[in-house]
């Protein structure tokens, strides 16, 4: 049985006293996407937090496959391969496009075709013609590919969006789409949380749902994409 | 005429004084989040330091080279130490940089006494120099040079390095900067090495100006923070500016009106307070 890609298993996180997520557990399979959905404040942002240590988990584990990475610090987290495109872009505005790049960069063993900073410019050209330009100065859809590039140049294993469609234009929530689908193809493992149920339906081969903190609904994208019942009650406006 | 000449000068001077005190004060506030209370303590304890080497006879800039690399020494091991126990709390380290500022100044009083120990000019600088029929004093030429260049070679650092754009991120958004693999808490003792380094550079600097008495450190840190307010956290260009602004308002107020000189420092930071929180260079941090 291969090693699954990322496990999070029954964690519970809080702010301070408030109680967020209750015994969550998602399992990504290794080369595949996992859509995680719900609805405002269901806690989707906070399972990625914990998982890129912004949070410590105070029940349950998460391993990157089979390694333990529940409470370590974000900076040693992403050593084990774990990469995270934050809800907001929150690209370094300070900074031009290719120190955006630059200050990510960890070289790994291995891996056939690396991420350098040149293969993120001939994934996203716009990036090229802008990359000493300061993030601040970039469109939306510029930054969210900024942010992705970032997220790339660690060399990920598994990749953590957070609504990368979020606030763009239809034509480039569908590049998007494209590159999260090319990435899949590559072999990377992607836990993409999203509003735009379509995208994520199209893209997932599984899903799961929160609701107030706690796992709703799980299973294949086809057959949780075929069940009004549970997108109603979970996903719905009342 | 020569009045304005010399106030502006002593104005510029002033101002590069307070860049080397305010520039690592800006940076240490931009990434740790914190006002590092002890910078004050810093300065006057370069300015000590400095003094006692001048008496080995040390040259000059070497001397100030040396106190300044002492102090920032010091700053690495009380970062590394006692505000690295406190790490996330930022409330505890900020009393922590304020009593390592009492205990600095207590321990500048035991070793240095209470009177002003004066710090001698380097000898070729002291007579005036002669410009356009005018006498500028030849050692604040010479400070504002300096400072210049220290502003130079810090704006490198910080713009043409891979440390200095890691401490960009870091100052920008830390938690991202961390989710990205940067090793935050290094930049912490880089940041604190270079702010206590120019702080004490600073203190022996200043010194032929201001020379080491006890008092000093309380008398430089509001000017630091105000240079912050009105230039921006953690923004070198604003530590420059405001430096210069501080320089420029705190010597032609307390000229022309004597009475109100602190009105005139503290209005300027308390309109920026109300128009522009953020400074003149400054961003909103995450
Ligand atoms: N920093 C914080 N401090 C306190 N409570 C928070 C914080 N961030 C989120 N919460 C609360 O935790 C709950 C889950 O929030 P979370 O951001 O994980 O939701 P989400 O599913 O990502 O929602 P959205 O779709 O709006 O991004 C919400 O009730 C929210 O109010
Ligand atoms: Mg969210």
């Amino acid at each position: 049985m291969a090693i699954d890609a990322l496990v999070i298993s029954e964690i519970d996180s809080f702010y301070g006293d408030s109680h967020v997520l209750h015994r969550v557990c998602v399992t990504l399979r290794e080369g595949e996407i996992l859509a995680l959905l719900g609805r405002n404040g269901a806690g989707k942002t906070t399972t990625l937090s914990t998982t890129m240590g912004w949070l410590k988990p105070r029940h349950g584990s998460i391993a990157v496959f089979g390694e333990q990475i529940g409470g370590l610090a974000p900076e040693n987290i992403v050593q084990k391969g774990v990469a995270l495109v934050p809800q907001g872009r929150r690209i370094f505005p300070s900074l031009s496009v290719r120190e955006n790049l630059a200050v990510a960069e960890i070289k790994r063993k291995g891996g056939n075709r690396p991420w350098t900073m040149e293969r993120v410019f001939d994934t996203f050209p716009r990036l090229r013609e802008r990359k000493s330009q300061t993030a601040g100065s970039l469109s939306g859809g510029e930054q969210q590919m900024l942010a992705i590039g970032r997220a790339l140049m660690s060399n990920p294993r598994v990749l953590l969006m957070d609504e990368p469609s979020e606030g763009l234009a239809p034509q480039i929530v569908a590049e998007v789409g494209r590159i999260i689908a090319s990435l899949r193809e590559e072999g990377l493992s992607i836990l993409l949380v999203e509003q735009n149920l379509e995208l994520a339906m199209t893209l997932a081969n599984d899903v799961v749902i929160l609701n107030t903190g706690r796992v709703a609904a799980s299973g294949k994208a086809s057959d949780i994409a075929a069940d009004q019942e549970v997108l109603d009650r979970n996903l719905g406006v009342f | 005429m020569q009045f304005w000449i010399i106030q502006t000068l002593n104005s510029l001077a002033m101002g590069g004084l307070l860049f080397l005190l305010s520039a690592g004060f800006s940076l240490i506030f931009g990434l740790m989040r914190i006002p590092n209370l002890a910078h004050g303590g810093l300065f006057m304890l370069g300015a000590y330091v400095g003094a006692t080497l001048l008496g080995q006879s040390l040259p000059f800039w070497l001397a100030a080279i040396v106190a300044g690399a002492l102090v920032g020494a010091l700053g690495v091991i009380l970062e590394g130490t006692l505000l690295r126990r406190m790490a996330g709390n930022e409330q505890g380290q900020v009393l922590i940089t304020l009593g390592i500022s009492f205990i600095i100044a207590d321990l500048c009083l035991l070793s240095w006494g209470g009177d002003p120990v004066p710090l001698a000019a380097p000898r070729g600088l002291r007579p005036p120099v002669f410009l356009a029929g005018f006498a500028f004093p030849g050692y604040r030429l010479a400070v504002l040079g300096f400072a210049l260049a220290a502003a130079l070679g810090l704006w490198m650092l910080l713009e043409r390095t891979r440390l200095g754009a890691m401490i960009r991120a870091g100052v920008d958004d830390r938690e991202m900067a961390r989710s990205v693999g940067i090793r935050v808490s290094r930049l912490f003792s880089a940041v604190f090495f270079l702010g206590a380094f120019l702080a004490g550079l600073g203190g022996v600097i200043g010194g032929p100006i201001l020379s080491a008495y006890p008092g000093l450190d309380a008398d430089m840190l509001p000017l630091a923070l105000v240079v912050v307010i009105l230039g921006g956290v953690g923004s070198l260009p604003g530590a420059l500016v405001g430096s210069f602004l501080v320089g420029i308002i705190y010597n032609f107020g307390t000229a022309l009106f004597p009475d109100f000189a602190y009105v005139i420092l503290f209005l300027p930071m308390v309109v920026m307070l109300v128009v522009k929180p953020t400074g003149l260079f400054g961003r909103a941090m995450r």
